[in-house]
């Protein structure tokens, strides 16, 4: 007796995301590593003239600046091409020929997205723990060499403020963040494809709400502590509730500068990410359930 | 159309749900020190549209660090007016960063300040000094706009703490930068020992700094630096303390 269909299947949402990823691959988006490890060596090489603690602190920002900016792009990219070409290799319609849902169909291909960006960021978070740690270890072994008549004190002095000034645990949740934000976009990105004409115009409204939402705050507090004409506070609040606060999850330039993220905070953030990714694939879900194919 | 709308209505309504939990977690960023750069139009006229929207977009560091080298660059070219044009601007980015608030700092109240007092272009002995004060001034501003950004941190506090006292000579203000500084957990192991000697410069203060100076003599050898035994029989001379109730009694010379 052949198994009973089932309504949701993980199963068929994993296969869904694992040919998803494996397509992404075969598309070679990884190839962008490469301009990431170009930016991270030209950054520990070509700065050499300023002081460490300064090399450091322009590593970090290029680094996580970097991160930030690649899974962003990949997020909306890889999304935004999605929908499009598999109604063009016409995949689309021998999936949903066969009993799978919409929903496992979406929840698949965000789920592919998803762990390409996961993949993407941990292999930049690695490489740049490894440049900062080859760095600190460089700067150390020429701190030794010019502090050879120095007191113990003074050299585990130094070597503790250089270890301070590269990669600290502490940049872990800002990583982490990032990946929320790319997270938030790859699905809002998604609601857009629902009903968008073409990925162009995806990412045209995709980039538009990134920048949007970066002024979301602004927005806000002239909304909150400002007394406008009716026209500007209707506006106001209308940009307010419609884009997501993105500079929520630009926490890493604070970072950076040595502000810890209290595990508290990280979650709540975190939590933030996540209810955006919930409401924009449920939206995205309620477009696509009933989409002329 | 129907479900365009649905989905408006929808994204709506979550906007109203949602905005008091970003206001909140906004709130909570803040009393974290997190968002506490202040990107307003004074700004965007210095560093220009695209700088400003980069800067607004998450990239203040980039942004902050390209500033940083173009305020070298004016360093090295002892382009002092630059060199501050230049901190304001990063330090108003990047206000978290004590890095940038000390270099300010540092640039200001020795580099230009040694440089206009040794000013060739100016023949006048008195503008020179005038000058020198100014930059002093300034690096002294640096410091402090910086511990307003940074109550939190213990560096500042040090830095202002050297500059008052090496170049303003201020030396009750040092007194309380360096024992503002010794009250954090992370501080530097000479902080106390410094705002000892500072406030043992300062008239009409000796009871209060001989008190300071016992008190760090008595925590045993490692406080018994030669300033410290230096300051201490001063402050023992200045308020004529009887031999018999000296802290500190030096053998005399042999007879």
């Amino acid at each position: 007796m052949p198994p009973r269909h089932r309504f949701f299947s993980p199963g068929r949402i994993g296969a869904i995301a694992g040919n998803t990823l494996l397509e992404l691959v075969r598309q070679k988006v990884f190839y962008f590593l490469l301009i990431f490890a170009l930016a991270l060596i030209g950054c520990s090489f070509f700065m050499g003239f300023l002081r460490p603690e300064l090399q450091f602190q322009v590593m970090k920002d290029v680094s996580l600046g970097a991160m930030s900016v690649f899974t962003w792009l990949l997020a909306v990219l890889a999304t935004a091409m999605m929908l499009p070409k598999d109604i063009e290799d016409r995949t689309l319609y021998t999936i949903l020929a066969k009993p799978v849902p919409r929903l496992e169909y979406l929840l698949g291909k965000l789920l592919g997205v998803l762990f390409m960006l996961a993949i993407s960021l941990g292999v930049m978070a690695v490489l740049f723990a490894a440049t900062l740690y080859i760095k600190e270890q460089t700067t150390i072994a020429a701190a030794l060499g010019e502090l050879r008549q120095a007191p113990p004190e003074q050299v585990a002095e130094v070597v503790r403020n250089v270890k301070a000034a590269t990669f600290t645990w502490s940049l872990v949740p800002g990583i982490a963040i990032i990946y929320f934000k790319a997270a938030l976009f790859a699905s809002l990105t998604l609601l857009i494809s629902t009903f968008a004409s073409s990925w162009i115009f995806t990412i045209v409204i995709s980039v538009a709400v990134y920048l949007i939402g970066h002024l979301v705050p602004i927005a806000r507090t002239y909304l909150l502590e400002t007394d406008g004409s009716w026209i500007s506070k209707a506006f106001l609040t209308l940009l307010t509730l419609m884009f997501p606060d993105l500079q929520l999850f630009n926490l890493t330039d604070d970072i950076v500068a040595g502000n810890a993220l209290p595990p508290g905070l990280f979650f709540q953030t975190a939590g933030m990410g996540c209810f955006y990714l919930a409401i924009y694939t449920c939206l995205a879900y309620l477009m696509f359930s009933k989409k002329e194919l | 159309m129907k479900r365009i709308a649905a989905v408006l209505a929808l994204l709506l309504l979550f906007g109203a749900v949602k905005f008091p939990m970003e206001e909140a977690l906004t709130r909570t960023h803040r009393t974290a020190y997190f968002h506490g750069a202040q990107l307003n139009l004074p700004l965007r006229e210095q560093i220009g549209q695209g700088a400003f929207v980069a800067a607004l977009s998450g990239f203040r560091g980039v942004i902050a660090d390209l500033l940083t080298l173009k305020a070298n660059d004016a360093w090295e070219n002892t382009r002092w007016d630059r060199v501050v044009l230049f901190y304001d601007q990063i330090t108003t980015l990047q206000p978290r960063v004590t890095l940038h608030w000390e270099m300010a700092a540092f640039y200001m109240a020795y580099d230009a300040a040694q440089a206009s007092l040794n000013d060739p272009n100016q023949p006048r002995q008195t503008l020179r000094v005038k000058a020198c004060r100014e930059y002093q001034r300034l690096g002294r501003d640096f410091l402090e706009r910086g511990i307003r950004n940074n109550p939190d941190r213990y560096v500042l506090y040090n830095r202002l703490g050297a500059i008052l006292m090496n170049k303003i000579g201020d030396h009750e203000a040092a007194y309380e930068a360096y024992a503002k500084a010794a009250e954090f957990p992370d501080c530097m192991g000479y902080e106390k020992r410094f705002a000892a000697y500072e406030l043992s410069k300062c008239p009409g203060k000796e009871a209060q700094a001989y008190a300071l100076l016992a008190k760090l003599y008595s925590e045993g050898p490692r406080e018994h630096t030669p300033t410290l035994l230096q300051r201490l029989k001063a402050m023992e001379d200045a308020l004529k303390i009887p031999p018999e109730q000296r802290v500190y009694n030096p053998p005399g010379p042999p007879s």
